[in-house]
């Protein structure tokens, strides 16, 4: 930012920001619909973000009337009725026909059944963002890894036309000029160590909330994965299987994986607890070694046995990555509030499809494929209507790029001061008033110092606005989740534990110094039962 | 954590230094990475699974173990057959069945 050489720059279609499942979704349809492509991802398209460490079970439900109804309600009420039926139905349509398409294009190789029908319920990571990439770059895609955007480019009229990224292997910044802009930079997991998601660190909802878009569920974030104590293994679903139990081997009553979470968390507070999968038979037990290699690769190298051996567990936070919060949606093409400025995956939300309850385990996966697809159109018709943008174009970052005064503060302490008010059970997980004020008054003041004195040169600079992204995402989730005063969704208050029938709206929030958050506008708010908008 | 690059297994080809996410390790001069940055590590073996040698090796913790670690002995975790484990149960590699054709797992507990 200080040299005064001309940045190199590239002028495309569409830029797509995150090489995830949402990303490259994005890229192959944008350049399917002939639009020419860049595609910059923080770290590597095919190893970066939550699912190529992880894989993910999807929402893939096979195209039977019964069995599509029953999937669609079997999350309406746990999500507080903050769903949608008809983007669940557009959502199973269209994740059906990606996976057809995964499978028969990208050669993934699910596995088959007896029968010799392929189960198509679950995507073993590696493996398939690695076919990702190598479609997205027959397509004709100009990947750039190692890449982070660092700030969204903005003509004289507020459509978005690019964004200004680093080159981590120069230290340069670039900048592209794009039509249009697909943000798929995944969700905010505060750099828990939860697997795969340092790269998370909600950069996408600042570019947005910069751009003037408007963010919905911000609430919805206190997703908190189970882990061995001292790893990054948060692959929660064996845990159906689990027993948990205290430090003297008395079983924890009321502990679970899916209800009974909470219970791990207060017990947490005070002491140590266990876990064993000693529900699960032996051909279950070989079954899950098949099923998830990279669980096993940890309980095998740390020497346990978790059939048979007690070991330590630890939650990890999660924020919107297996939260559901994100940039709002604004129209079925993924559009959002900004034009030219297109959302996907765990960038945007996705309370469209899971209402207020995580979107892990399924949901997720398939919104990513889904949106994906739709955003990638999207914003191809959008650059073709446009074409290119003229030269007179801003640039939209604020903190961490620009600060207002003296450099006084790094981005290591920032970190800190965000981990210290997201990371505790006490605040994010078991959610009150007399907490969550002053962990929020706290954010508010890391970010007036963010604000003011953090800056950085060079490679360090894409470090200083992940930083202020997370103070940015923390202030918005803690302020959605005090004006939410009841309990919703994942969204639990032990000041106020019940469902309060007058809160059955969306809340959007927005701003950057000043925060709001608000119920969505009546015309979309939701009818009292079934969740289908006006 | 990652904690070993073993020279005498690589061959140089950079593949972890491009795939790695945190951008961890950095070329060495003779062309053999180096751990430049293992405080970026987000420990999610990716490395380990693109290593086509398996020379490398990731402990199975988010904080780096002490030098006389075993998690730091190529020899016992070669013996053990730690050592490019990931990559034997994705089934990458030639000669090797693809782990995710035959991933099916358990029937879920209600
Ligand atoms: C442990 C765990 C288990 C899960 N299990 C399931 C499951 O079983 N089923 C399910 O449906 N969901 C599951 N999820 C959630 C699922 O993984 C995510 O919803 C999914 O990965 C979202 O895809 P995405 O493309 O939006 O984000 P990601 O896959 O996280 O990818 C985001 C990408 O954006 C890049 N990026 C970030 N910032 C920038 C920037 N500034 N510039 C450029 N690039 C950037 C990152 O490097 C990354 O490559 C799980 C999540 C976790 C953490
Ligand atoms: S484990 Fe992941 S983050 Fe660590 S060095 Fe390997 S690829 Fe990089
Ligand atoms: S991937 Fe393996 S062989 Fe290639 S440079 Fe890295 S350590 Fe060496």
């Amino acid at each position: 930012m200080t040299s005064n050489d001309p940045e190199p720059t590239l002028n495309t279609d569409v830029l797509v920001i995150g090489g995830g499942p949402a990303g490259t979704w994005a890229a192959i349809k944008a350049a399917q619909a002939g639009a020419d492509v860049v595609l910059a991802d923080k770290g590597y398209t095919g190893t970066s973000g939550a699912t190529a460490s992880v894989g993910t079970g999807i929402w893939y439900v096979d195209d039977v009337p019964e069995l599509r109804e029953a999937a669609m309600a079997s999350r309406e009420a746990l999500g507080g009725h903050l769903a949608d039926r008809d983007w669940m139905a557009r959502v199973l349509d269209e994740t059906h026909a990606r996976m057809d398409e995964l499978a028969r294009i990208q050669r993934y190789p699910f596995p088959v059944d007896s029968d010799g029908r392929q189960l198509r319920g679950d995507l073993q990571g590696p493996e398939y963002m690695r076919r990702q990439r190598t479609r997205v770059q027959r397509l004709g895609v100009r990947v750039l890894d190692h890449t982070p955007a660092l700030e969204l480019l903005t003509d004289t009229d507020g459509v978005v036309s690019g964004a200004r990224a680093l080159d981590r292997t120069t230290g340069e910044t670039v900048r592209v000029q794009a039509g249009a802009v697909v943000l798929a930079a995944g969700g905010c997991a505060f750099r828990s160590k939860t697997l795969g998601c340092d790269v998370n660190t909600g950069d996408g909802a600042l570019l947005a909330v910069e751009a003037g878009a408007r963010l919905s569920g911000m609430e919805f974030s206190n997703a908190y994965a189970i882990a061995p104590k001292g790893t990054s293994l948060t692959k929660t679903a064996y845990y159906s299987w689990a027993t948990f139990y205290r430090a003297d081997g008395s079983v924890l009553d009321g502990a679970g994986s899916t209800r009974g979470r909470s219970v791990i968390a207060k017990t947490l507070l005070t002491e140590p607890v266990y876990a064993r999968f000693d529900r699960a038979a032996p051909h279950e037990q070989r079954a899950m070694r098949k099923g998830q290699p990279n669980t096993f690769l940890v309980f095998d190298r740390l020497g346990i046995n978790p059939f048979t051996d007690l070991f330590e567990v630890t939650l990890l936070a999660e924020g919107t990555v297996r939260g559901t919060g994100g940039v709002r949606i604004a129209d079925h093409d993924c559009s959002t509030d900004v034009p030219g400025l297109y959302a996907a995956g765990d960038t945007a939300t996705r309370e469209l499809i899971c209402g207020g309850f995580t979107g892990g385990g399924s949901h997720n996966a398939a919104w990513a494929v889904s949106s994906g697809s739709w955003a990638g159109r999207g914003a191809a018709g959008f650059a073709a209507r446009r074409g290119r943008p003229g030269r007179a174009l801003r640039a939209a970052g604020t903190a961490g790029l620009r600060p207002t005064g003296p450099v006084t503060i790094g981005h290591r302490e920032a970190v800190d001061a965000v981990q210290r008010e997201i990371l505790p059970y006490d605040r994010n997980y078991l959610r009150h008033a007399d907490r969550l004020e002053p962990a929020l008054r706290s954010l508010h003041r890391t970010w007036s110092a963010v604000r003011e004195g953090l800056g950085a040169d060079g490679e360090e600079l894409f470090r200083a606005r992940e930083a202020a992204a997370m103070v940015a995402h923390g202030r918005w989730m803690y302020h959605a989740a005090l004006r939410r005063t009841e309990s919703r969704g994942m969204h639990k208050r032990t000041d106020h534990p019940a469902l309060d029938p007058a809160q059955h709206h969306r809340l959007l929030t927005g701003g950057l110094d000043e925060i709001w958050s608000r119920p969505e506008t009546p015309r979309r708010q939701l009818l009292a039962n079934g969740g289908r908008a006006a | 954590m990652i904690e070993i690059v073993e020279p005498g297994r690589c061959i140089a080809c950079d593949r972890c230094v491009e795939v790695c996410p945190t951008r961890v390790f950095d070329r060495g001069a003779d062309g053999i990475p180096v751990i430049a940055r293992q405080d970026s590590c987000q420990t999610c073996f990716q490395c380990e699974a693109y290593c086509p040698t398996d020379a490398l090796f990731v402990a199975p913790l988010v904080t780096a173990v002490a030098a006389d670690s075993h998690f730091r002995d190529v020899t016992e975790l070669e013996g053990s057959g730690l050592l490019g484990g990931y990559r034997r149960e994705l089934g990458w590699g030639r000669g090797r069945t693809l782990g995710a054709r035959t991933a099916i797992g358990p029937e879920y507990p209600d």
